[in-house]
């Protein structure tokens, strides 16, 4: 789906086009599809890539080294990435802590980490769940105290997803106790090779390893790397929920790459009565599920029209990730079915192989789950748009 | 209709209930899934011991002719302490399929309810769940028979001694007639066994068999019937495993949302945790319900196909639903290798495709009773 292009517009999207055809092999496909990261190494040089030819932050103004796309140049960029059926940047740095840097951040603290994340030479964890703290965020218990020019962090993180391979994290952590929870929170950026940080797996029911638990042991790290204020921090996330809508419009838009592998296996598949896919039941199925993505995508187009309008989204960022989480799940769903039996065959015990889109697409089904619980999950989702869209 | 187990089911339920506070405590769960085959020898020992096995063996083949309400409370159990060992697999379908087959049956159905062999069953080839949509050939050689072909999945087949399989005498893809079903040794000349680990901790096998020499059990060429009717016994079972499954999953949500605390209160005080709490149980009483009607009506020489057909699609149905919700209602914990939730999620995922999926068994409702 796209927008009316003008002239320029099309010249752009031969160019992105050109990118991806040249730069995605065949062997990242079905783990993109299957909305699973690709190596950590691999989405590093990913991001080089990107960054060589000047698109390493496609969100970002071009002051901080950004492409200063506009909304229609950014839905360009990302329906061609999913045509190519090219991974998502990891957005952790990207999305979430470098627009707070470059909105909040000090000078030395941009000029030092922004073309970092650029480059893909940092790769950043969000230190912001706990145990006690995951939908109520503002439980959270870990401390920072002021020291001299340092700050000691002590505290006990839950799933930091890929804190096993980043350099750096940014936390969320107490610096007072105010009657408010949501005061006397502060942000820090910190060195993951500081001493006194122990990452430690978590195992997940996909088998893969994503994520971790983070034990903070007075961690003692330059009180320079505070961002903003102290005691600030919960309102620095307020600028996250403004670009929020784009990381849900960027996900949503990754949606056909999963039906296309949907497609696929159901060709492949077949049954007494001809391939899966001219079965009018699967048929009737797949297209609902197609149907709905449509919806999907036409919601993702209004977000880009807020945002190239400077509008306030409302919940809608919201809305878009609430439909595309149960969407991939339905798909996912759709391509576990069209596997059929063979899905039940997730590792070779003597050496064998394994039937095309297997494990990866088990393992993707697996993982789906988690996309209506991390981020926000569904519940807490409906309850924003019960709050803000219905004043409730 | 029946609703409640008599005396002698209630303490077989027990039974099982102990076993699998012993065996298969939730807390040492991925210990227990990390001995692999050593451990589910030792427990298939157990089992032996405890008459589980020669349980649903009919008496004439030296068994204990246990009906479908006798496996319903030991399968029950199996779901709730999410046991991986096969028992619908090789004490359900193997003796069903092999009932009155012959002598050599009976022998071997002995040692199977001795715990000495296990025997699994090959239906399915590449065309779909169909078990008459088979290609695999049967033909007449010297004295005896020799399978060829290639049977995609067996359920449980990675640790099985013996294979039943299906093949043609006669006949093409999709025709009734000419089915026949033979027994093979795991280590046969010409036969190759590819075995799998399922994400639920079951192992199963594929097979491609190349003239391998086989024994008919009962007459060729008239098995279609016979394995139906197998086949929806081991559905019976599989139902109750997934009932037993989804009400576990069920009672461990209800003790989380009591003691999971955010924004200051426990989670189950929020009426939107509250109404999906309600709708899983709706799902597992409806579950329940339907596997009592079904499994009340077999009998060893019919079964009413429209029924199990459809108590397969919704049994599985509402597992999915139920387990999926247990999950999201645990939050980030849920997905954890350590809790017990998504173990739930995945066997009932795996249930659903085993002994055909819901498309197949939607299709074979309509076929029944759109008559
Ligand atoms: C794989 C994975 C990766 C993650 N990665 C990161 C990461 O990199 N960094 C990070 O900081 N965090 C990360 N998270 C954490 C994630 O954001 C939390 O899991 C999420 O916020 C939910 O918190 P919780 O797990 O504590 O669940 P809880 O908050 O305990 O919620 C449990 C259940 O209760 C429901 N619930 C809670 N409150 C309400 C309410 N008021 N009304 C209705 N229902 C309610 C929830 O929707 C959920 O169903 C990750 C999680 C997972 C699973």
């Amino acid at each position: 789906m796209n927008l009316a292009l003008t002239p320029e517009d099309r010249e752009f999207q031969r160019e992105v086009r050109a990118f991806f055809a040249n730069t995605i092999p065949d062997a990242w496909k079905t783990t993109v599809r299957a909305g699973l990261r690709l190596p950590p190494e691999t989405l590093t040089a990913y991001q080089r890539c990107l960054a060589d030819r000047g698109w390493g932050a496609p969100t970002w103004p071009t002051e901080y080294g950004g492409t200063g796309w506009t909304p229609q140049q950014l839905h360009i960029f990302w329906s061609e990435a999913s045509a190519a059926d090219a991974p998502s940047q990891y957005h952790q740095g990207l999305e979430l802590i470098g627009p707070i840097i470059f909105t909040y951040g000090s000078q030395a603290q941009k000029d030092f980490y922004l073309p970092r994340i650029i480059s893909g030479e940092d790769w950043w964890c969000q230190g912001y769940s706990e145990p006690g703290a995951g939908s109520d965020l503002a439980a959270l218990r870990t401390r920072a105290v002021r020291d001299g020019d340092t700050y000691i962090l002590n505290g006990h993180k839950m799933w930091t997803s890929y804190a096993h391979v980043s350099t750096r994290m940014f936390v969320l952590a107490r610096t007072s106790s105010e009657t408010r929870r949501q005061q006397g929170i502060s942000l820090l950026l910190v060195d993951m090779d500081t001493p006194g940080i122990r990452v430690s797996p978590i195992r997940t029911l996909d088998e893969k390893h994503h994520t971790n638990e983070v034990f903070l042991d007075d961690v003692r790290i330059p009180a320079a790397n505070l961002v903003g204020e102290e005691g600030m921090g919960w309102n620095y996330g307020k600028v996250l929920l403004d670009r929020e809508r784009m990381v849900a419009a960027a996900t949503a838009m990754f949606l056909p790459q999963t039906l296309r592998a949907v497609r696929a296996a159901a060709a492949r598949r077949r049954t007494s009565t001809g391939p899966l896919i001219e079965q009018p039941g699967f048929r009737a199925k797949l297209a609902q599920v197609e149907i709905e993505a449509l919806g999907v995508q036409s919601m993702v187009l209004r977000l880009m029209a807020d945002a190239a309008a400077g509008a306030d989204s409302g919940p809608r960022g919201s809305m878009v990730k609430l439909r595309w989480s149960e969407l991939l799940q339905q798909a996912m769903t759709l391509w576990i079915e069209a596997l059929g039996p063979q899905a039940q065959h997730f590792e070779p015990l003597d050496g064998g192989g394994l039937s095309d889109d297997m494990p990866l697409a088990l393992q993707g089904a697996l993982f789906s789950r988690v996309t209506t619980i991390y981020g926000g999950s569904s519940e807490i989702q409906r309850n924003i748009i019960a709050r803000r869209a219905l004043g409730l | 209709m029946q609703f409640a187990y008599n005396d002698e089911q209630q303490m077989l339920r027990d039974s099982v209930e102990r076993f699998g506070e012993e065996e298969w405590n939730a807390a040492d769960r991925l210990k227990r899934l990390a001995e692999g085959p050593a451990g589910g020898r030792r427990r298939w020992a157990k089992m032996a011991e405890l008459g589980w096995l020669a349980l649903p063996i009919s008496e004439s083949e030296g068994g204990l002719g246990g009906g479908p309400v006798e496996v319903m409370a030991i399968m029950e159990g199996i779901g709730r302490h999410l046991m991986t060992d096969a028992y619908a697999s090789h004490c359900v379908l193997a003796p069903a399929l092999m009932r009155g087959g012959g002598e050599h049956c009976a022998v071997l159905l002995e040692q199977l309810g001795a715990g000495a062999i296990r025997i699994a069953a090959a239906l399915i080839e590449d065309s779909g769940f169909d078990p008459a949509s088979i290609r695999t050939e049967a033909l007449a050689n010297g004295g005896g028979v020799r399978l060829s072909g290639t049977k995609i999945h067996v359920e449980d087949g990675a640790d099985a001694d013996w294979f039943l399989v299906s093949a043609r005498t006669s006949g093409s893809a999709g025709s009734r007639d000419g089915i026949g079903l033979f027994l093979v040794p795991c280590d046969a000349d010409g036969l190759d066994v590819r075995r799998f680990r399922s994400v639920d901790g079951h192992r199963h096998a594929s097979l491609v068999l190349r003239e391998v020499s086989a024994t008919p059990v009962g007459k060729m060429g008239e098995a279609a019937d016979r394995i139906d009717l197998a086949m929806d016994r081991a559905i019976l079972a599989v139902l109750a495993e997934s009932v037993g499954s989804m009400e576990a999953s069920l009672a461990a949500t209800l003790d989380y949302v009591r003691t999971r605390q955010q924004f200051g209160a426990p989670i189950g005080t929020f009426q939107a945790v509250q109404h999906k709490l309600v709708d899983m149980s709706l799902a597992c009483e409806e579950a329940r319900a339907l596997t009592m009607v079904a499994t009340a009506q077999y009998t060893q020489t019919a079964s009413d196909a429209a029924l199990v057909a459809a108590a397969k699609v919704r049994v599985a149905q509402c597992g999915i639903a139920v387990t999926q919700q247990a999950v999201q209602l645990h939050g980030g914990v849920g997905t954890s290798e350590e809790l017990v939730v998504s173990h739930h999620l995945r066997r009932q995922m795996m249930l659903e495709l085993a002994f055909g999926d819901a498309s197949f068994h939607k299709a074979r409702f309509a076929d029944a009773s759109f008559r």
